[in-house]
């Protein structure tokens, strides 16, 4: 066993090398994104397998900005679905019915744009009953939302009520669904390390004590909520384009459903979490399709053990160094130093 | 001018009067007390001053600005900080965190800032880190800027709470019974620290104590609560013989 420890440790301490290396990032962009381009132009990937990749990206998506309200805030929104219906609704509707034909790939990003802005102006609605309610009931609210999203599309004949809407170009293409997950990932971290982002955590911690320590808990509220149904819309706008066909049923609170058990799976409160989560979730129910039915016997079994033996999810509370900021690293290093040459010189 | 001008100030709980008709009148650099009986009124006093309750009647001001009606945060920025009597820190943060949460009101960069991490983010965040690492060696606690908060021994999260409390710049400090849990020594040690407190960060102290030798020891002047009404105010030697008082914590049997 000690040998296995010292071979885990040195491996952490190259991957931390690795990740900590200042071109790490664009390197891993720049590969992903031409390992994608590749996969999708060569298909030396087979359809069905980009396809489960596009699920795994739409999922991370999905995961790591309802992460932010249910897991970095404390919250419980089960209305993420209605969000993504928002957002696939518009994409679809402005690539069917506006956009000419000639120019769909083109403007495809636009599109997904749109859906995901429509999705953050709906959040800014939601986040608004969310200053005077908490808990179950803000999981009431976020509830009747994702109801009021499904029945208004159901019977809105524009957009093909209950039959759904259809005749979406297949648009949605490997690299872009790279390009927007590392694009939601990065924002979100980007958010979770900034006083903005503390200020959400202290709303978890105790929301009094955080207004009266100078958060604008408000504020704070408006851009959590605004920046994860951002998230959810453009992950709809790319889930529509995926997929070819929409209708309202798709969105109910099932859909919710899957994202919170990734969100859990994963652990509340991590970025890295949140990826394995849906990464995991996503794979296993496509590994576990044999089964047939089983499947939806054994996943939930799954999920009940892991409740049991691993509460807080595979990587609850906890994030990989890889996305804290280089500067938190630095400060602890350096303020260690600080300390270590100011005992050294006290004796 | 008066830093804080509270008066008449009154607030009921649903026909419950927790407070009724309160005066006070603190100037700048002061040290003073509120004490009275458990169930008095003194937290709520607290509660009113930084917005938590908004009150039934009265004023407050701070430099003859209005802060009733005022959110919470918004007090806070205006310059009053306070502690809990039961600690509230944020627990499963780090200590680091805990008093970067505190600059909230200072940043100086937008949302979108925040979200794309360009702009002044970066010269914000190290100024605040860094500051926030200052005060937490300041207060001794720079050793443990990374633990999370809730594995700090009991003292040194009291020690905590009111560095977060001033990490929000504040001109006013209000402490909810720093004192309470700790033995005849700690007091002792306290009541150097609030006095240390007051010079270091120049600002101006009202606490709200039961331990008598504290309170008599460091505050300038006290007012004494009994059932939400004031019954005495004044110089702490005034307050010791005043009958009312005494009447107020012995019962009055004793009193006579």
């Amino acid at each position: 066993m000690p040998k296995l420890s010292a071979a885990y440790y040195t491996l952490l301490t190259r991957w931390h090398a690795l990740t900590g290396c200042k071109y790490f990032w664009p390197v891993f962009m720049i590969a992903g994104l031409a390992f994608c381009m590749a996969a999708s132009t060569f298909e030396f990937l087979d359809l069905y397998l980009q396809l489960i990749l596009i699920y795994v990206g739409i999922n991370i998506i999905l995961t790591v900005s309802l992460n932010l309200i249910n897991g970095y805030m404390g919250e419980f929104s089960v209305g993420h679905a209605g969000f993504m219906a928002v957002g696939a609704y518009i994409a679809s509707l402005l690539t069917v019915h506006v956009f000419p034909p000639g120019a769909q790939n083109l403007l495809f990003p636009l599109a997904v744009l749109a859906g995901g802005t429509g999705a953050a102006l709906v959040g800014f609605l939601v986040a608004i009953p969310s200053f005077k309610t908490r808990g179950d009931y803000l999981a009431i609210v976020t509830l009747a939302f994702c109801m009021i999203v499904k029945s208004v599309l159901e019977n809105i004949d524009a957009v093909g009520g209950p039959r759904g809407l259809l005749g979406m170009e297949k648009l949605t293409t490997l690299p872009w669904v790279f390009f927007w997950t590392v694009l939601s990932v990065w924002v979100i971290r980007n958010l979770v390390y900034s006083n903005f982002g503390r200020g959400v955590l202290s709303i978890r911690e105790d929301e009094i004590a955080s207004d009266l320590m100078s958060v604008n808990t408000r504020q704070v509220k408006i851009i959590a909520f605004v920046v994860s149904s951002f998230f959810a819309g453009i992950a709809g706008g790319l889930f529509a384009h995926a997929l070819q066909f929409i209708n309202p049923r798709m969105f109910d609170i099932l859909k919710s459903t899957d994202i919170l058990i990734m969100v859990y799976l994963g652990g509340i409160a991590s970025i890295a979490g949140s990826i394995t989560g849906a990464v995991i979730y996503t794979i296993l129910l496509e590994i576990l399709r044999p089964l047939g039915i089983w499947r939806m016997v054994l996943m939930p079994l799954m999920l009940v053990l892991l409740m049991i033996y691993r509460p807080q999810g595979i990587m609850g509370m906890r994030d990989a160094r890889l996305f804290k900021p280089i500067r938190d690293l630095v400060t602890e290093k350096l303020w260690r130093k600080k300390k270590k040459e100011a005992a050294d010189a006290a004796p | 001018m008066p830093l804080l001008e509270i008066s008449g100030l009154t607030h009921r709980f649903a026909g419950l009067c927790a407070v009724s008709d309160f005066n006070f009148v603190i100037r700048p650099h002061e040290l003073v007390g509120i004490i009275g009986p458990n169930g008095a009124g003194k937290t709520t006093v607290f509660n009113l001053i930084t917005g938590v309750y908004r009150a039934s009647e009265g004023s407050i001001k701070m430099e003859g600005r209005e802060l009733v009606g005022l959110t919470p945060h918004a007090i806070t920025k205006r310059g009053i900080a306070r502690t809990f009597q039961n600690i509230r820190l944020f627990k499963e943060l780090s200590v680091l965190d805990n008093v970067r949460i505190a600059h909230y009101g200072q940043i100086a960069y937008s949302p979108a800032e925040a979200l794309l991490h360009i702009g002044r983010f970066r010269a914000e965040e190290r100024r605040i880190t860094n500051r926030a690492l200052d005060l937490l060696s300041i207060f001794k606690l720079d050793e443990l800027a990374g633990e999370k908060a809730k594995n700090l021994p009991y003292g040194l999260q009291r020690r905590l709470e009111i560095a977060r409390a001033l990490a929000t710049g504040p001109k006013l400090l209000l402490l909810d019974e720093p004192a309470a849990g700790m033995n005849p020594n700690e007091i002792i040690q306290l009541m150097e620290f609030i006095g240390w407190i007051r010079k270091t960060f120049s600002v101006t102290i009202i606490l709200i104590e039961h331990q008598m030798r504290l309170v008599m020891g460091i505050c300038e002047r006290l007012a004494v609560l009994d059932f939400g009404a004031t019954i005495a105010a004044g110089l702490p030697a005034e307050i010791q013989n005043n009958p009312k008082v005494m009447e107020a914590y012995l019962g009055v049997e004793v009193a006579q």
